[in-house]
């Protein structure tokens, strides 16, 4: 008989591994089943990673208050758990004066949804806080931040995992049933896992998983959203540069944003399109989104682009359907009981990530009594980076341990021994791009044309890999078919 | 932490790097270090298997590797100190060095430094090709390490695109090893590599090249699985009813190398923005007095034997530095007609008589006349058939004035 679980999460993002960590706090056997090879591999990778403030969304929403609440969590968390989280303050741009009226409203709902420091700011204010930047008034968001989603989600994750909730990869969940009050759920790779609980959050398929069992009618209409990301560029800017979110309030508009990494991100578009996997970057949108920045940054023309990328937006409403924002679904199913569903959970989700799961878990309380976990240790401790360590400190370490003085990465300075540390991660992941998500080889300027062929070398020698079993992300992204000679 | 002063620290050992320590040791300096990040001296020359290297410097046809020996033999006769699995990590405008090896880290510093750092090779992030963005897409000069270096199977179909040296090499290494490679795709209407690699790589083996061409689209999630192609009218613009799906799994990119220079930046080095290098004097010394550039990381040399005589020049000059502290030189700047798309050096010392020039044009021209002037005086005048972007052109010059007002032109020239 297979072991039973008391609750089974889908999907392994943010979402799906805040409520693992929170709910890792109790007595609990807990499990997450992802489809992918790794955490944050659906919206939680492709997103802005911007901390919102939370003056956008209608007060008393879900997502209004969701997201107060969750950014209050972010200081604490990026401590407790050793993720990148900086508040490096926002501006909401106005390039003409019918739009500094738009600017007003926006702070009239911040104030209401209790966002603090809202300030309306001149052009020379604007100039003061950002020299580059070109508009006639702003509204300045002083507590509007960033992190690193994928780092944050792995830190959760992690942390989970070292709190003993187990995590199951490269299972996609596609059939779902009640057996004699226990969930059996079965995925493409023929495993069946059986909960008392189901929390679906699996993202842009919530929909899609819910109805595997559930009889409700959400349907998720997936909106991309295009990004350019520039090469690490100093002083160009460090506040987050926001135009006024676009009237249809499908999205926020094509933003400005620095990352944790110190590159800039322009983007994201908005276009609904037919497929949830369709992540591909077009030519058209490419060259809208550059168009756009230059209004507000004139001088981003010239910087060095080394990648594009999107993610999807799991809108509940589509164009012209008269909505024009919906809100999130979190509810336990009418029919079927002790079934979770999170659903649409758009922007601001990473942001309201930690309220949502509070929320959850207090769901979880409301029908059962959740007894402390005297082991549960909340604090997690990301890898040392070696670039990061002062000159003493980067001596010694390459005393203690000669892999330090190994440089893997010349672009970002990551050593051997980092690269081994990321592999060795709690949670198993072994692909390339969770190398990348956890130590920044092959991301920066040169995209791994220095660290390629030295990471095959130590996958070899350190871990004994053949060709065959090197892969980009999942199983169906090999990156080589073996040895052009035989050995 | 070991601190250390040095007469020449030399970065990088490729065959510019290593002819630079030689020759500043020949010139009697010994307090030298070479050093070098990978584990093995020669720089790009070690997965190069073909061959065609030291025609000029030795007088022979070599493989990469071959030549790479002739260089490393003579420095281990010249006793030239090198370390390697060394990765400088940075340096300053004082000439400060952070090197970090298994030893440890080494700080030095130097009174001359000779960069020598090579090139990276373009990405498709830099090119901004829509699309997916699955596993199968490599750069030429990775995929060449992976497959010769490594023995690794890299693909079963192959499409390239840019016909850099590069790229080309890789068609014919690909199609030995028994990949199909079905074809190469060129945005521009001629091919950016040699001649002789055209030929020998491409016709030899029957590897179509599409010229004004380009990759428009990339498809497939999880591995490469095809690409749309297209053609470019003489604008350059995508002729959209000309897109043609092509499947495969495997996408090779030679579309361009750029100096290696982020350490150069930090030690205040100015960059030249059409070589991408720094902006140096016919001593190939940069802005940064005792800093020296040369090889790849200056400009692209698409010869490894001229790399090494830039590499011997930047050596000999740095030796002078280290021995003689000089006062302040003036340096006029050489000038191009729009036809050039560089010349190096930028620079020319008021008491240079006599250099060596090199350029390269914008686009292939055809009978034409190269001339350099120096003011009224008339340096050099030669004509030429026909002479391509992807080929360096050198001239010699000299003169017993101050070489002040140095300009290359082109000329059209009457079809004989
Ligand atoms: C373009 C864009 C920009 C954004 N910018 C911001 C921002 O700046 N700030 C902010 O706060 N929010 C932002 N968001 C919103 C935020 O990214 C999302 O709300 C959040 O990442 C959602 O996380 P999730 O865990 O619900 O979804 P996901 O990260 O998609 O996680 C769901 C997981 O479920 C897995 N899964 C799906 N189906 C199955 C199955 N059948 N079986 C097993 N596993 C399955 C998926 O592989 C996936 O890993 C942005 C979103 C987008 C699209
Ligand atoms: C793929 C390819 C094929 C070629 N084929 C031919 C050919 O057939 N015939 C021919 O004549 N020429 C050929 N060339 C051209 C020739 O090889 C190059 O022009 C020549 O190698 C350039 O020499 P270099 O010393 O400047 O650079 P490289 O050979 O690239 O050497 C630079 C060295 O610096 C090291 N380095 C860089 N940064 C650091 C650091 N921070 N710390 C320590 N070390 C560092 C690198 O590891 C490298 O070893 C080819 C070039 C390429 C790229």
């Amino acid at each position: 008989m297979n072991k039973i679980f008391d609750i089974i999460i889908i999907g392994a993002g943010v979402v799906g591994c805040s409520i693992a960590r929170e709910l890792s706090r109790f007595k609990l056997d807990l499990m997450v089943i992802e489809k992918e090879e790794d955490v944050a591999s659906g919206i939680s990778k492709g997103n802005s990673g911007v901390i919102h403030a939370g003056y956008h969304k209608e007060p008393g929403s879900l997502k209004a208050t969701l997201n107060v609440a969750g950014h209050r969590y972010f200081q604490e968390w990026g401590e407790q758990l050793d993720f990148p989280v900086k508040f490096n303050g926002k501006l909401v741009v106005a390039k003409v004066k019918e739009e500094v009226e738009g600017l007003r409203k926006l702070m009239e709902r911040g104030r209401k949804n209790g966002v603090k420091g809202l300030e309306l700011i001149d052009a020379q204010q604007i100039k003061n806080f950002e020299p580059r930047v070109e508009g006639i008034a702003a509204m300045y968001s002083p507590f509007s931040g960033i992190t690193s989603p994928y780092l944050m989600t792995i830190a959760l994750a992690e942390n989970a995992c070292r709190n003993g909730v187990k995590f199951e990869f490269e299972q996609e969940v596609n059939a779902i049933s009640r057996v004699n009050n226990l969930f059996r759920i079965q995925t493409a790779g023929n495993q069946e896992y059986y909960s008392r609980w189901l929390i679906n959050s699996a993202g842009l398929n919530s929909a899609k998983v819910s109805r595997l069992i559930c009889h409700n009618k959400h349907r998720i209409f997936p909106c991309r959203g295009q990004y350019y990301l520039t090469d690490k560029i100093d002083d160009l800017i460090s506040m987050l540069i926001y135009p006024l979110p676009s009237k249809d309030g499908v999205t926020l508009g094509i933003h400005i944003t620095p990352t944790v990494d110190g590159n800039i991100l322009i983007g994201p578009s908005a276009e609904y399109i037919d497929s949830l996997e369709d992540t591909a970057c077009t030519r058209e949108v490419m060259d809208k989104l550059k168009r756009e920045a230059e209004q507000f940054l004139p001088e981003i023309r010239e910087a060095p682009f080394i990648r594009n990328y999107a993610g999807i937006r799991p809108k509940l409403f589509y164009p012209g359907s008269g909505v024009n924002d919906s809100d999130y679904i979190i509810e336990e199913d009418s029919e079927i009981h002790y079934m979770i569903n999170l659903i649409g959970i758009e922007s601001p989700g990473l942001t309201a990530a930690p309220a949502i799961a509070d929320m959850v878990v207090n769901m979880v309380g409301e029908k059962e009594d959740l007894v402390l976990n005297d082991q549960f240790c909340p604090e997690r401790k990301a890898p040392l980076i070696f670039a990061q360590q002062s000159e003493a400190d980067q001596a010694r370490l390459i005393q203690d341990d000669p892999a330090y003085g190994e440089v893997i990465c010349r672009c970002e300075t990551v050593t051997r021994k980092e690269v081994i540390e990321a592999f060795d991660n709690i949670l198993g992941v072994r692909s390339l791009d969770g190398l990348k998500r956890r130590c920044r080889i092959m991301a920066g300027r040169c995209q791994g044309g220095f660290c390629t062929t030295r990471i095959v070398e130590i996958l070899r020698d350190e871990y004994g890999l053949s060709p065959e079993q090197i892969f980009k992300s999942n199983f169906q992204s090999p990156l080589f078919y073996g040895r052009v000679k035989d050995d | 932490m070991i601190e250390k002063d040095i007469d020449i620290a030399v970065i990088g050992a490729g065959p510019a790097g290593m002819a630079a320590a030689i020759s500043a040791r020949e010139k009697g300096v010994k307090d030298i270090i070479l050093l070098e990040r990978n584990p093995f001296l020669g720089g790009i020359l070690i997965q190069c298997i073909h061959d065609g290297f030291g025609l000029h410097l030795f007088d022979q046809n070599l493989t990469g590797p071959e030549y790479a020996e002739e260089l490393i033999q003579h420095l281990i006769k010249a006793k030239v100190p090198f370390l390697t699995e060394a990765m400088v990590i940075d340096i300053n405008a004082q000439k400060e060095i952070r090197v970090v090896s298994r030893q440890g880290l080494l700080k030095l510093k130097a009174k001359a430094i000779v960069l020598a750092m090579g090139c990276r090779e373009r990405t498709r992030g830099a090119l901004e090709i829509p699309g997916t963005r699955p596993a199968g897409i490599f750069t030429a000069g990775v995929a060449q390490s992976l497959v010769n270096l490594q023995n690794l199977k890299i693909g079963k179909e192959v499409v390239i695109l840019g016909s850099g040296d590069v790229g080309l090499i890789m068609a014919r290494r690909l199609k030995i090893e028994g990949l199909k490679v079905l074809r190469v795709i060129e945005k521009l209407p001629y091919c950016s590599g040699l001649v002789r690699n055209r030929v020998q790589c491409l016709r030899d083996y029957d590897i179509p090249l599409h010229l004004s061409s380009t990759v428009i689209d990339i498809h497939g999630k999880d591995r490469l699985e095809a690409l749309t192609a297209a053609q470019l009218n003489e604008k350059g613009e995508i002729l959209y009813d000309t897109a043609e799906v092509i499947p495969c799994d495997t996408l090779l990119l030679s579309v361009g190398l750029i100096p290696e220079n982020e350490l150069s930046r930090k030690a205040e080095v100015r960059l030249d923005w059409r070589t991408l290098g720094a902006e140096v004097d016919d001593y190939v010394e940069t802005n940064t007095p005792g800093i020296f550039s040369c090889g790849n990381v200056l400009h692209i040399h698409d010869v490894a034997d001229y790399a090494s005589q830039e590499g011997f020049l930047a050596g000999e000059r740095a030796a002078c530095r280290v021995r003689e502290n000089q006062g302040k030189v003036l340096r006029f700047p050489v000038n191009a007609s729009k036809e050039i798309k560089y010349v190096v050096p930028q620079l020319i010392r008021e008491d240079c008589r006599e250099t060596e020039l090199k350029f390269r044009v914008t686009e292939p021209f055809e009978n034409i006349r190269i001339i350099v002037k120096n003011g009224g005086e008339t340096l050099f005048r030669k004509k030429f058939l026909k002479i391509m972007p992807s080929e360096m052109n050198m001239v010699k010059i000299s003169s017993d004035k101050p070489l002040d007002k140095v300009y290359v032109e082109l000329e059209k020239t009457e079809i004989a």
